[in-house]
């Protein structure tokens, strides 16, 4: 850390301190001396990557979980650290805007001193301003950028195609991408994407003859150097996310193909490689120790903003593993120093994106305001206010999950609600009106189908149990990178010690035991099934919300844990 | 090319597999179903007996085995299996999945100068381990890998 940035941070948490909100420009400005994001240029090979910005164009809150929990090798390891022990790990002082950005601690309190985070317009500034100082730089972008928003979900990922062309993305790969359809996807990557931004997938391939789908890597000559940079889609699209969507592609994590992609780009005479991709950061963890002749891991889809690379052994020599956050709130810089053909050091920063430090880009502001222009009243309509925090993310609740899972509960007469573990979706600070937009970027999906089910006690536990083992599967290629279910209505303990199908247990509603044989009427929403059909959960919701008018914070319904002493992963 | 490949295969239906297996110079025509049912082989609930039954009786775990299988599968209808065997003199390879109700899923007796490689689908009910066994020389080897099978959403 150079002292400026020291300095400047103590201004940062003095300014904290005192309660006033931070809106200094000047922060950004090269001339001051004292930028924020003055990045002293490293090496000669420079990497700026984004994931998972879930289709946030504007600025917006998203707050870290205080619940990620790790076991086995993962166990008090990045990225399963919350709170005072990431800080820890990571020698951030508590206090400061790092901390804000890195962690849940006191959100909404800190979230008021430092303003909100991202934004297409700021995050345009600060690449343009990162690529002054490193010619030549390639902008990655991991993948989830097409979903998340309303106007996303409207133009049918049109907005975000336009603003990565706009701010400058070389290479990307893909997740929810796919479940705007394999046509969709395949008509951008052909057209609007043609000769400007190329999308790469080794694991992507027809599921009739295992034909390649997409490129599976490109390189990319920088400063004379070339770069091999390899897509890693995200291994379980046709599971996690409805299959019909992409009826003819297969996907998995395929580490035996990267090893034969990274050695033939090799033999093409790359002398970097790396993979930007959409595991999830303990799947990139294990692959990092299983495949050899990797510089980097770039990685996304758990949502992770991890400060400071992990550095993995393999039999070829060692790879960093880096995940970059979410919601636009952070944009990763790796720089390499290259000699004789090969990487000889590196430096990494994961810089938080301050909207109120960045003066917004001019160009990209007015693409936004384009885009949203035909859909700005419906978007702006109030619907409810907000007594307490609302925030997603968390292993296993988030006050917006209960929030739906509340609505579910009361419009459809069921007797428990489940509501999937997705990561995305923003935060919403105390007294905030909740407007349509923030009820889409909760909701925003192609399959939003509500249903009211009848199952037995029975087939609720199988179900928890196999979501819980996509979380805490021992094998992180045994995962899927979702949280666990949202439940309603129905409280368990969850033991953190047992394998598949006993962890689930103590299953209660309305003070009663869940009797296996009796059947319950359970809501729910995005069904993965083909022809499923149903009131797309955001009518549902918003009438719930027009009709309550005040939201009183939400009571968590969340599981009691068993073995969870002494985990880092739980504040 | 491959938009043709896939016509035809398609306007082939079930047909196009079998021709696209003995293409492979996997199977000759005439000998596709030419081995004799194996009932008891093949009706067995358990997966020891169905190797037994099926004369893998007694297979011991050979690394010379390539197993490759999805670790989570994304459709327990079909999924993909793929085995090598690099054991001098396979004769046969077959496919078990350990907790289907009848393990035995396949059984491929391989005519002299074949190479010993077998690229199919079978279905799985629910996690399991699949096992390949090899016969060779008249001896008989094993390999195994866990097949997750989820009942997906959530993810992400």
């Amino acid at each position: 850390m150079s002292m400026s940035r020291r300095e400047f941070l103590q201004i940062l948490a003095a300014a904290s301190a005192s309660g006033f909100a931070l809106n200094s420009r000047a922060a950004l400005s090269a001339s001051s001396g004292s930028g924020f994001y003055d990045l002293p240029p490293y090496g000669n090979v420079s990497l700026l990557h984004f994931t998972d910005c879930h289709a946030q164009l504007l600025p917006v809150y998203y707050r870290e979980p205080s619940v990620n929990i790790g076991l086995g090798q993962s166990l008090n390891r990045a990225p399963h650290l919350v709170g005072e022990k990431l800080l820890k790990s990571f020698d951030i002082r508590p206090g400061t805007s790092e901390a804000h950005a890195f962690t849940h601690l006191d959100f909404a309190q800190a979230a008021r001193t430092y303003g909100k985070v991202g934004g297409f317009a700021h995050l345009a500034t600060l690449v343009k301003k990162i690529r002054a100082s490193r010619p030549g730089a390639l902008l990655l972008d991991g993948g989830d950028t097409w979903q998340g928003s309303a106007t996303a979900l409207w133009s049918n990922g049109q907005d975000m195609v336009d603003a990565c062309k706009l701010l400058g993305v070389d290479v990307m790969t893909g997740h929810w991408e796919f479940t705007l359809g394999a046509e969709r996807v395949k008509q951008v990557v052909d057209n609007d994407f043609n000769g400007k931004v190329d999308f790469v997938a080794q694991n992507i391939k027809t599921s009739d003859f295992g034909d390649p789908v997409f490129p599976h890597y490109i390189i990319k000559h920088l400063n004379g150097i070339p770069v091999a940079i390899i897509g890693q889609a995200f291994p379980y699209t046709p599971i996690a996310n409805p299959r019909y969507l992409i009826p003819d592609w297969s996907f998995g994590i395929q580490d035996d193909n990267l090893q034969k992609v990274v050695d033939e780009a090799r033999a093409k005479g790359a002398q970097v490689v790396v993979v930007l991709s959409h595991n999830g950061m303990d799947v990139d963890l294990k692959m990092a120790g299983r495949v050899s002749g990797i510089d980097a891991i770039m990685g996304g889809h758990t949502h992770d903003g991890i400060p400071a690379p992990a550095i993995v052994r393999n039999p070829g020599g060692q790879t960093l593993v880096t995940n970059a956050g979410s919601n636009g709130k952070f944009l990763g810089v790796l720089d390499f120093d290259v000699r004789d053909g090969r990487v000889a050091g590196f430096k990494y920063r994961l810089l938080p994106v301050f909207s109120n430090l960045i003066e917004p880009d001019a160009e990209m502001a007015a693409l936004i305001k384009k885009v949203r222009a035909p859909y700005e009243a419906r978007l702006s309509e109030k619907l409810a206010v907000s007594e307490g925090l609302l925030y997603r993310r968390g292993n296993f609740n988030g006050t917006f999950d209960q929030l739906l899972l509340d609505a579910l509960m009361e419009v459809k007469g069921a007797d428990a609600a489940f509501s999937p573990g997705f990561r995305w979706g923003i935060s919403l600070l105390p007294g905030e009106d909740i407007t349509v937009e923030h009820l889409m970027s909760q909701t925003a999906i192609t399959y939003p189908y509500t249903t009211l089910t009848e199952m037995t006690g029975a087939t609720i536990k199988d179900i928890m149990e196999d979501v819980c083992d996509n979380l805490f599967n021992p094998d992180p290629y045994k995962q899927q990178g979702g949280d666990m279910v949202r439940v309603g209505g129905i409280s368990y303990t969850c033991d953190l010690r047992q394998g598949m199908g006993r962890r689930i247990n103590n299953l209660m509603l309305g003070g009663k035991p869940l009797d296996a044989d009796k059947k319950y009427k359970v809501a729910g929403w995005a069904p993965v099934a083909e022809g499923a059909s149903g009131e797309p959960v955001w009518d549902v919701v918003a009438n719930y919300l027009r009709d309550k008018k005040v939201i009183s914070p939400r009571k968590l319904n969340l599981p009691k844990l068993l073995g969870a002493e002494g985990n880092d992963g739980i504040a | 090319m491959d938009k043709l490949r896939r016509l035809y295969l398609k306007s082939a239906g079930a047909a196009g597999v079998l021709l696209a297996a003995a293409g492979a110079g996997l199977l000759k025509p005439g000998e596709v179903f030419a081995a004799a049912w194996n009932k008891l082989a093949f009706s067995s609930n358990n997966v020891n007996d169905a190797m037994k039954n099926a004369n893998y009786g007694g297979a011991v775990e050979s690394k010379d085995i390539i197993l490759k299988v999805p670790d989570i599968a994304e459709n327990g209808a079909i999924v993909p299996v793929e085995a090598t065997s690099n054991i001098p003199g396979t004769t046969s390879m077959a496919f078990f999945v350990e907790k289907n109700q009848y393990p035995l899923v396949a059984d491929f007796e391989l005519p002299s100068g074949t190479e010993p490689y077998i690229s199919t689908r079978i279905k799985m009910s629910q996690t399991s381990n699949v096992r390949v066994a090899v016969r060779a020389g008249g001896k008989t080897y094993m390999q195994s890998k866990e097949v997750k099978v989820t009942i997906g959403g959530c993810g992400g």
